[in-house]
């Protein structure tokens, strides 16, 4: 197994910067596998993570000068390994002002990933900052955990066909309701309806609020659209589309 | 740090004669240098809870020590640093020696950027007589806010030791510094700094033993010789202390442009980091670890593959500096320097045996400095017994 990259233009840079820091935000410990042209960071639906689950998807081509790796074997030529991403959201918020960022899988005290970050200085020399971020490796075996979510048939709700969409809270001593109108419904999705459906109808999904928080509150990258698709008293999912990006996050309805 | 004879031939014009008679008191004021003082009672007060004043004939001095004390801090202001510098009247009379809690001395300048907006002249008294320090803010509009802070006479605070004795010594401007360990967490404890192969300086956070190794991101910052003032040091020398310690006198540095020497020895002996001008110096003193980096195998890094780090690993004792515990009955001759003094001086131990020191890190030992053929004026409170050290 062997792995590195390369970042040299500063853009590049500060977008995975924001990425890993968003990814950072909503899960503390996920997966990332690397596969020839893509990178993933994944969060699967354990018990554990509260049913959240996350899938977020990267071409490499749009942030790496150098990519190269070689999977577990020819037939698997992938790499699954399990990462803390908040430290490589601190190491690379090191390379701000970097010349060049390399991140390459190595074995030091265990398996790393080696951040290697060549910063401008006064002198000749230029200064370099090394993190090794170490990583977990996941046997193959257990590659089939990451499969990317199917999305399941969706009903629209408490957002509805017609663009509404509604947020709710409700406690004891208040109700209270946000409503958003004028919204787009992807034409897909308006596609397979049958005919007699109401579009007026409401569907309804009651979902951890915290964890909507959390999701919303980590955003660091500017998306360009927002996709919510609801199914009926069983999930929310949200879908952010950004040019090179698309992070889908999934959050379980409340019983 | 200037010792007494040298303050006496260059006591400095006091700039106004003070007509109070029968109080014996000790008066600076500044204004433009409260900032400085204010960022030096911040910087001190990342290191200990207690900050001893000594008003001297060189100037004021403000030290602290950290409860382990594996941490000692000093500053002194030169007598032209204040507006008004007076240490004491009448002046053959001994200046009282005091400690106040740092907590309340930092509230005084608790806000920079305030001290910088309102506070038009700082004044800084020491009553012995009623047993306060009081600092006197002077505000615009007219606003004077007075802090009275209560303080205990004590003994000299003094740590032992001497940058001359260090055969290591790095400099460089407090910004390359600041900037070389910006890398690293500010929850980071521990850093080592080491020379490496090629002559780079490297500086490398420190995982403790108990760390969760497989969880713990390693980072190391390495930088050419070339951006060092000064780099004394053979390949293969490394420290490793206290990073929130020595954080404190870096910023310190930093806002007021200065230079920072660091002097160290091998591993388990001191480390004193110094800054100075024309008007004040300043000493932290650090113990460091006495035993190489666990955990690390000495040759990690980016320049792994082609150089070996090979960190001192001496099996050298802990250094302690071994104190006499006899009460001073005028056995040193002559005047004593406030620092450094000597391992052949004997004075009384005021070692307090505080919590055991951090980890593996030695406390370093203090003594009182007894002026010779004085015993003390009054019964000094004792602090602590002077217990043996580890050993």
């Amino acid at each position: 197994m062997r792995f590195r990259a390369k970042i040299v233009d500063l853009g590049c840079l500060n977008h995975f910067t924001r990425v890993s820091s968003t990814i950072s935000k909503l899960a503390k410990t996920c997966t990332l596998r690397l596969s020839p042209h893509k990178l993933y960071f994944i969060l699967s639906d354990k018990v554990a993570n509260g049913g959240v689950s996350m899938w977020c998807e990267l071409a490499q081509g749009n942030f790496f000068d150098e990519f190269q790796m070689e999977g577990v074997s020819a037939d698997y030529n992938e790499i699954y390994l399990e990462l803390m991403p908040e430290n490589l959201s601190r190491a690379l918020k090191t390379a701000q002002n970097a010349k060049t960022v390399k991140i390459k899988l190595t074995n030091k005290h265990c398996p790393c990933l080696t951040v290697a970050v060549e910063l401008p200085s006064l002198s000749s020399s230029s200064r370099i900052v090394t993190h090794d971020i170490p990583v977990g490796v996941i046997p193959r075996k257990l590659w089939t955990d990451f499969r990317e979510p199917v999305l399941p048939e969706f009903d629209v709700v408490e957002a509805n066909l017609k663009g509404d969409m509604n947020l709710k809270i409700q406690t004891d001593l208040v109700c209270i309701t946000t409503h958003f109108k004028h919204l787009a419904n992807p034409s897909w999705a308006l596609e397979d309806i049958s005919q007699d459906r109401d579009l007026e109808a409401m569907v309804e999904a009651r979902i951890d609020i915290k964890k909507l928080l959390q999701f919303l509150a980590g955003q660091q990258v500017n998306t360009t659209k927002v996709l919510c698709n609801i199914v009926q008293n069983r999930i929310v999912h949200f879908i952010l589309l950004h040019d090179e990006v698309s992070l889908q996050y999934f959050i379980p309805a409340l019983s | 740090m200037r010792s007494r004879d040298e303050g006496e031939q260059r006591r400095p014009a006091v700039f106004s004669r003070d007509t109070r008679r029968g109080v014996d008191y000790c008066h600076v004021a500044l204004s433009t240098a409260k900032i400085v003082l204010g960022k030096a009672a911040h910087s001190l007060s990342r290191i200990g809870d207690e900050l001893y004043l000594e008003p001297l004939e060189d100037g004021l001095s403000l030290r602290t020590v950290n409860t382990s004390r594996s941490a000692f801090a000093c500053f002194l202001f030169a007598p032209l640093f204040f507006q008004h510098y007076q240490a004491a009247r009448p002046p053959q009379r001994q200046p009282p020696r005091c400690k106040v809690l740092m907590k309340s001395f930092l509230a005084v300048f608790r806000s920079l950027a305030a001290l910088e907006k309102t506070v038009e002249r700082c004044c800084i008294t020491l009553s012995p007589e009623s047993n306060r320090l009081v600092v006197q803010l002077h505000c615009k509009h007219g606003v004077t806010k007075t802090y009275n802070l209560s303080f205990q006479e004590c003994e000299s605070l003094q740590a032992i030791f001497d940058p001359a004795e260090c055969p290591h010594l790095l400099r460089a401007q407090a910004r390359v510094l600041v900037e070389a360990v910006s890398p690293f967490s500010p929850a980071l404890s521990e850093v080592t700094l080491g020379v490496s192969r090629g002559r780079r300086v490297v500086f490398r956070s420190y995982l403790e033993d108990d760390t969760d190794a497989a969880r713990a991101m390693m980072t190391e910052m390495s930088l050419s010789e070339d951006e060092f003032q000064q780099l004394q040091a053979q390949e293969g020398a490394s420290i490793t202390f206290c990073l929130k310690e020595f954080r404190g006198l870096l910023s310190f540095a930093e806002s007021a442009n200065l230079s920072l020497n660091i002097h160290f020895d091998v591993p388990g002996r001191p480390a004193i980091f110094t800054i100075e001008d024309s008007l004040l110096d300043g000493h932290f003193v650090l113990a460091t670890l006495a035993e190489p980096q666990a955990g690390q195998e000495p040759g990690q890094g980016p320049h792994s593959t082609t150089h070996q780090d090979d960190f001192a690993n001496d099996d050298i004792d802990s250094y302690m500096i071994a104190m006499e515990t006899t009460v001073g009955e005028g056995v040193a001759e002559g005047p004593r320097t406030p620092s450094p003094v000597s391992e052949e001086e004997e004075a009384e131990s005021n070692v307090i045996p505080g919590t055991p020191p951090l980890k593996k890190f030695r406390s370093l030992f203090f003594g009182s400095v007894l002026a010779p053929m004085e015993p003390p004026s009054e019964p000094n409170p004792v602090l602590a017994e002077d217990s043996e050290g580890e050993g």
